[in-house]
């Protein structure tokens, strides 16, 4: 809608949304949102439930039909690319992945190569090198030859990321691609984010967890109600203010001393009560341990074991 | 409990380090000679038995020749049933598979989707009418096509196919349908009744070649067709999103796949009425044996559906012999306790690893 005298830059970006609006019925699940993605880049997509996320990535992905506003991938109008070629740029780590049918992990992965496959062709050895190299990013070589339905909820998880390895896409598009992982593979499968952007891929990801966010991602685009509410360097936006306003509870933005890592920290209710204690004055602080506290405490814990 | 992993496909067990594993290529020629041995076999003993014995192996291993009469019986009777028997059993396995790809439910059949109410009423219509000959597979055929179009708009909104709406809309024909033939059964005459009963039950024809060549022309080329959308339906299984994700057009693979689908099933039921159970039971047999690989799927079904039927329209025309039993009762009759023990032994795959593997082998 826009008119197009602002085309300054000389290589359009990886990525540009501009004034994506969406409607389920009368809602709007997203209303005028802007943003761009260049290669390299991990952008997180962070908001309260319902802010609308999932349909920016639905919308981007191109599995959204009635969208206005302008989704370009390097200048290209989403709705004018068939949809191989729209597979060819841009993997996408759905949320809940459903796997109906007991494929392979292995074969699951090799339906990463389908947009690079011509009509009726079989996958090469080559794709199934691709596959096999991207379960082993992944360390779920060894899951390769089990049958998808038999995995937990996590190892699938894993699966379904390193099929959006083996899509080789420049854009990669995670939906809460941590949601079911323990702390280890959350840190694993980021690292491997990292690496991917390093080497040029532009990352968005939807994430619930903040900490996670201002650790891994280089923007912030803050959702509220179907609207970018901030958007800008993880130091920018993930303030008291932006989070507070936003999630509509209080949450504090500190550095952790050790790492230097932004810590998010939502106020708990009980947190609220020692808060008011502290406030209040009484002279039991809890005791601040010393740092030869620490193997006194674990040697209380277990008193009975040798 | 914990077995390391139920394995459900025992040649599939490839050794995930191996550095040849077995590709999908490899194992579809496999696959597709196997079960074309299978059929060849089937056909075989298939015109070798009825009211005259014809010993197809002792011409071809003892060298002993047949009688004229033999030779008649084998080349105008019953190598024609055979070879029809063969294209509606392949027709009936390839339209089960694409259905339930499009439905992502292995528990779909090649009927659900409605097109057979609007064959096998076109064809009670053409009984009660009284067209002769090639008038009740035409009549059946007609009314399937109208069904098929009207079924696609009825379920198609804003261009595009909601599997859900065709569901239903499928259901509701066939239930449309049934009203009607029920109708029409209530007000024929006698013989006119017992004729529609017979149609209905389901009877391999014995087709002249022309529809003996058009029917294994169709048969191959939607198979063909459908085959070209076998990847296609791999990534269907992670749903219409997570397809459309991975560049599949949803929109058109569903199309095609209804149509197609319907085509197929349009043609069975038309040629030999409503034979249950080989659209349902041949995939998942294969399914469990092969994996759910719709590029060994779809071949394999139209290759085991074919002997299925040809096996199963044997046992209808020999085991009362002289009357011959109708083949959609043979069907479910071998169909119906075979499919529940499949799904016991499923559920044994399920808990654990021991059940499963056995089931592999005493399952072929």
């Amino acid at each position: 809608m826009a008119p197009v005298a602002d085309t300054v830059a000389e290589t359009p970006p990886l990525l540009e949304v501009r004034d994506l609006s969406v409607a389920y019925g009368t809602r709007l699940a997203l209303d005028g949102v802007t943003f761009r993605l260049a290669p390299g880049e991990v952008v997180g997509l962070l908001g309260p439930n319902g802010a609308g996320k999932s349909t920016l990535v639905r919308a981007i992905s191109g599995v959204l039909t009635d969208d206005s506003g302008s989704v370009k991938l390097r200048g290209d109008e989403l709705r004018s690319l068939p949809r191989k070629e729209i597979a060819r740029r841009i993997a996408v780590v759905p949320q809940e992945p459903r796997f109906d049918f007991p494929f392979t992990v292995l074969e699951v992965v090799v339906m990463g190569r389908h947009p690079h496959l011509a009509g009726l062709a079989f996958e090469s050895g080559h794709d199934l090198a691709i596959a096999r190299q991207a379960l082993e990013r992944c360390g779920a070589l060894h899951l390769a030859a089990r049958p998808i339905d038999q995995l937990s909820a996590g190892e699938r998880q894993r699966i379904v990321f390193a099929r959006a390895l083996a899509q080789q896409a420049p854009i990669l598009l995670l939906d809460e691609p941590v949601s079911f992982l323990d702390l280890r593979f959350q840190v694993e499968l980021f690292d491997r984010v990292r690496e991917l952007a390093e080497a040029g891929t532009g990352v968005v990801a939807v994430l619930h967890d903040l900490n996670l966010a201002a650790e891994y991602c280089d923007r912030i685009v803050l959702l509220q109600a179907g609207r970018v509410v901030a958007a800008g360097s993880t130091t920018e936006v993930l303030t008291y203010k932006n989070l507070t306003a936003v999630y509509e509870t209080e949450i504090y933005v500190d550095l952790n001393d050790l790492t230097g890592a932004l810590v998010v920290t939502p106020l708990s209710s009980r947190a609220r009560r020692r808060l008011l204690q502290v406030s209040a004055g009484p002279p039991e602080l809890p005791e601040v341990p010393e740092p030869s506290g620490l193997p006194a405490r674990a040697a209380d814990g277990r008193p009975a074991t040798p | 409990m914990n077995a390391p992993h139920p394995d459900r496909h025992p040649d599939r067990q490839a050794n995930p380090q191996s550095d040849r594993p077995a590709t999908p290529a490899r194992r579809l020629v496999l696959v597709t000679l196997g079960l074309t041995g299978l059929l060849a076999v089937a056909v075989a003993i298939a015109v070798s038995f009825g009211a005259a014995a014809v010993p197809l192996w002792q011409r071809l291993f003892l060298g002993s020749a047949w009688s004229e009469a033999q030779q008649a019986i084998l080349l105008a009777l019953r190598l024609p049933r055979v070879l029809t028997a063969a294209a509606l059993g392949g027709l009936l396995g390839v339209a089960g598979v694409a259905f339930q790809a499009l439905l992502r439910n292995p528990l779909a059949d090649p009927y659900v989707l409605g097109v057979s109410g609007g064959a096998s009423l076109g064809g009670v219509v053409a009984l009660i009418v009284g067209v002769g000959g090639l008038g009740v597979p035409l009549a059946a055929f007609i009314g399937a096509l109208v069904s098929l179009v009207a079924i696609e708009r009825i379920a198609t909104s804003g261009g595009r196919l909601t599997v859900l709406t065709l569901l239903l809309t499928g259901a509701i024909f066939n239930a449309f349908s049934a009203a009607l033939i029920y109708f029409l059964q209530s007000v024929a005459s006698r013989e006119e009744l017992s004729a529609i009963v017979f149609y209905l039950m389901g009877r391999v024809p014995s087709s002249g070649a022309l529809t003996l060549v058009g029917l294994w022309a169709a048969g191959v080329a939607i198979t063909l067709a459908l085959f070209a959308s076998a990847r296609d339906f791999n990534a269907l299984t992670t749903g219409e999103e997570g397809a459309s994700q991975l560049g599949v057009d949803v929109e058109r693979l569903k199309r095609r796949t209804f149509v197609l689908g319907s085509l197929a099933t349009a043609l069975a039921v038309s040629s030999a009425g409503l034979i249950g159970f080989v659209g349902l039971v041949v995939p998942h047999l294969l399914r469990r044996l092969l994996g759910p690989d719709h590029r060994l799927l779809l071949p394999a079904a139209f290759l085991g559906g074919a002997s299925f039927l040809v096996l199963a329209d044997l046992a209808a025309r020999t085991l009362a012999a002289p009357t011959e039993l109708p083949v959609g009762v043979v069907t479910a009759l071998l169909g119906g306790p075979f499919f529940l023990l499949l799904l016991r032994r499923r559920g044994a795959g399920f808990a654990g690893s021991a059940g499963s593997r056995n089931s592999g082998g005493s399952g072929g």
